[in-house]
C-alpha cells in the first residue's frame, strides 16, 4: 500500500488541477452564453441569405455563370474552422479527421486555416497551407469573413481551384456539435427543396447575371461568417463539456484517494497500538 | 389612417441584428440603378443595393436609416432588405463621417499607386451617405 505521504501529495495535485478544470468550465459557460446569442442573432440573417440565393437558382436555371460550374483546376479550397486552442475535447480533431477523411487527395487540397490548431495538425501532416486567418477566430467580424471571402474567391476566377469547401463545426444546441463539411461553389441546387412559390416569375435589377456576380460573394461572405460565428459557440461549448467532464473525474479521483489516505492512516494508528500492546505484554 | 389594405411586411436584417421589422405604407431605397420607391403588390424583384438612404413610411410616421451594401428581395407583400451594414439616422456620427469622407477624399485625390479605387470610392459614398441620412432627420 503507498504511504500515506504520497497519497496526500497525489490528492493535493488533482485538488489543484480540479481547481483549474473548474474555472477554465467556468470562464467557457460564460463565453458560451455570448457565442450563442451572437449565433442566435445571426442565424435570421444566414438563413434569409440561403433562401433567397437557393430560390434565385432555381428561378433561374439557364443562367450560365462561372459561379455556378465547375473550375477546370483540380484543386480544391478547403476553409478550415478550428480554435487557437486546445482542451476542447475533440472539437479540433474532429474537424482535421473530416478533412482527411474526406476523400479529397493531399495534393489537391488547399487549406485556408482560420484557428491554429487546425493549421498545425494539417501542415505536419503535409497538407498545403494557402493561408492562415487564425487571428480571426478570436472575435470574428463579417469584414474578416469579407476578406477572406474575397481571396478565395478572387484564387477560383483566377482558376488556380476549381471548388471550395467549408469545415465547421456546426452548432446544433449547447451539447451537440456536429463537424460539417459544405461544398460552397460551385453551389448546387437541391431539386427536392424546390418551394411552392417558386413559379413566381422574379425579376432582376441590372439583370439577372449582374445581380448573381453581387450576390453570391455576399452569399459566401454570410456563410463564412455564420460558419465562424457557430464555430467559436461550438468551441466553447465543447470546452465547456471537456471541462466539466474533468472537474467529475477529478471528483471521482479525489474521493477515491481520499477513501485510501482514511484507510492507510487507520492501518497505521492500528499497527502503532498493536506494537504497543505487544510492547507492554512483553515487559509484564 | 392605418389603412389596413395599403400595409405590407417590412424586414431589414443585418448580419449582427434584425434590424427592423414591421409593417409600411411605403418604402424608399436605393440600389445600384437609382432611388426606388416600393408599394403594396410589387412585381417580384431581387435588386442590388447601393449605400443610401432608407425611408420607412409607416402608418404614424417616417423612420430613416443609412444602408451601405446588400440586397433587396421584393415580394407583393413583403419586403425584405439583407444589408451587411445598417444604422438609424440617431446612431449616426457625424464628426466620424466627416472624418472618413476628408480621408477617402483625399486618398482619391492623391491617387498613389497603391490606390485601392473601388474601395476609396465605396468609403466615400458611404460618408457622404451617413451625412446625407443624418441631414434628412
Amino acid at each position: 500500500m503507498a504511504s500515506m505521504r504520497d497519497i496526500k501529495r497525489r490528492r493535493s495535485s488533482i485538488q489543484s488541477t480540479q481547481q483549474i478544470t473548474k474555472a477554465m468550465k467556468l470562464v467557457s459557460t460564460v463565453k458560451l452564453q455570448k457565442a450563442k446569442n451572437r449565433a442566435e442573432e445571426t442565424n435570421p440573417y444566414f438563413n434569409y441569405m440561403y433562401q433567397t440565393v437557393v430560390s434565385m437558382l432555381q428561378r433561374s436555371g439557364t443562367i450560365m455563370h462561372p459561379y455556378l460550374k465547375a473550375g477546370e483546376s483540380q484543386k480544391k479550397a478547403v476553409v478550415v474552422i478550428t480554435s487557437n486552442r486546445g482542451l476542447a475535447g475533440g472539437y479540433n480533431s474532429n474537424i482535421v479527421k473530416l478533412v482527411t477523411d474526406s476523400g479529397f487527395s493531399k495534393e489537391d487540397v488547399r487549406v485556408y486555416a482560420i484557428g491554429n490548431k487546425g493549421k498545425e495538425t494539417l501542415e505536419r501532416r503535409g497538407y498545403e497551407i494557402a493561408e492562415d486567418y487564425s487571428g480571426v477566430i478570436e472575435a470574428p467580424v463579417y469584414e474578416d469573413a469579407a476578406a477572406i471571402c474575397a481571396k478565395v474567391l478572387q484564387a477560383f476566377q483566377d482558376g488556380e481551384i476549381g471548388e471550395i469547401y467549408l469545415a465547421y463545426t456546426h452548432f446544433k444546441n449547447t451539447v451537440s456539435h456536429e463537424p460539417t463539411l459544405m461544398k460552397l461553389l460551385p453551389i448546387e441546387i437541391d431539386e427536392e427543396e424546390v418551394k411552392e412559390d417558386s413559379n413566381i416569375l422574379m425579376n432582376y435589377e441590372p439583370n439577372d447575371e449582374e445581380a448573381l456576380d453581387m450576390i453570391i460573394p455576399k452569399y459566401i461572405t454570410s456563410l463564412f461568417y455564420g460558419a465562424l460565428v457557430e464555430a467559436v459557440a461550438s468551441e466553447n461549448g465543447a470546452r465547456m463539456q471537456a471541462m466539466d467532464a474533468a472537474t467529475s473525474n477529478a471528483e471521482d479521483m479525489i474521493s477515491d484517494l481520499s477513501l485510501k489516505y482514511n484507510r492507510a492512516r487507520q492501518g497505521s494508528i492500528t499497527q502503532e497500538l498493536t506494537e504497543i500492546i505487544a510492547g507492554a505484554s512483553a515487559i509484564s | 389612417m392605418a389603412d389596413n389594405e395599403k400595409m405590407f411586411q417590412v424586414k431589414i436584417i443585418t448580419p449582427d441584428r434584425i434590424f427592423y421589422t414591421g409593417e409600411a405604407e411605403m418604402i424608399e431605397f436605393t440600389t445600384s440603378s437609382g432611388q426606388i420607391g416600393v408599394y403594396k403588390k410589387h412585381i417580384p424583384l431581387t435588386t442590388v443595393l447601393a449605400p443610401g438612404a432608407v425611408i420607412i413610411h409607416e402608418a404614424d410616421g417616417e423612420k430613416v436609416a443609412a444602408v451601405h451594401a446588400g440586397f433587396a428581395e421584393v415580394l407583393p407583400e413583403q419586403v425584405t432588405l439583407l444589408a451587411e451594414i445598417a444604422e438609424w439616422a440617431e446612431e449616426i456620427d457625424v464628426s466620424r463621417a466627416e472624418a472618413a469622407k476628408a480621408r477617402a477624399e483625399e486618398r482619391l485625390q492623391a491617387k498613389a499607386a497603391d490606390l485601392d479605387l473601388a474601395r476609396a470610392e465605396f468609403a466615400l459614398r458611404k460618408a457622404l451617405t451617413r451625412i446625407d441620412v443624418k441631414d434628412m432627420k
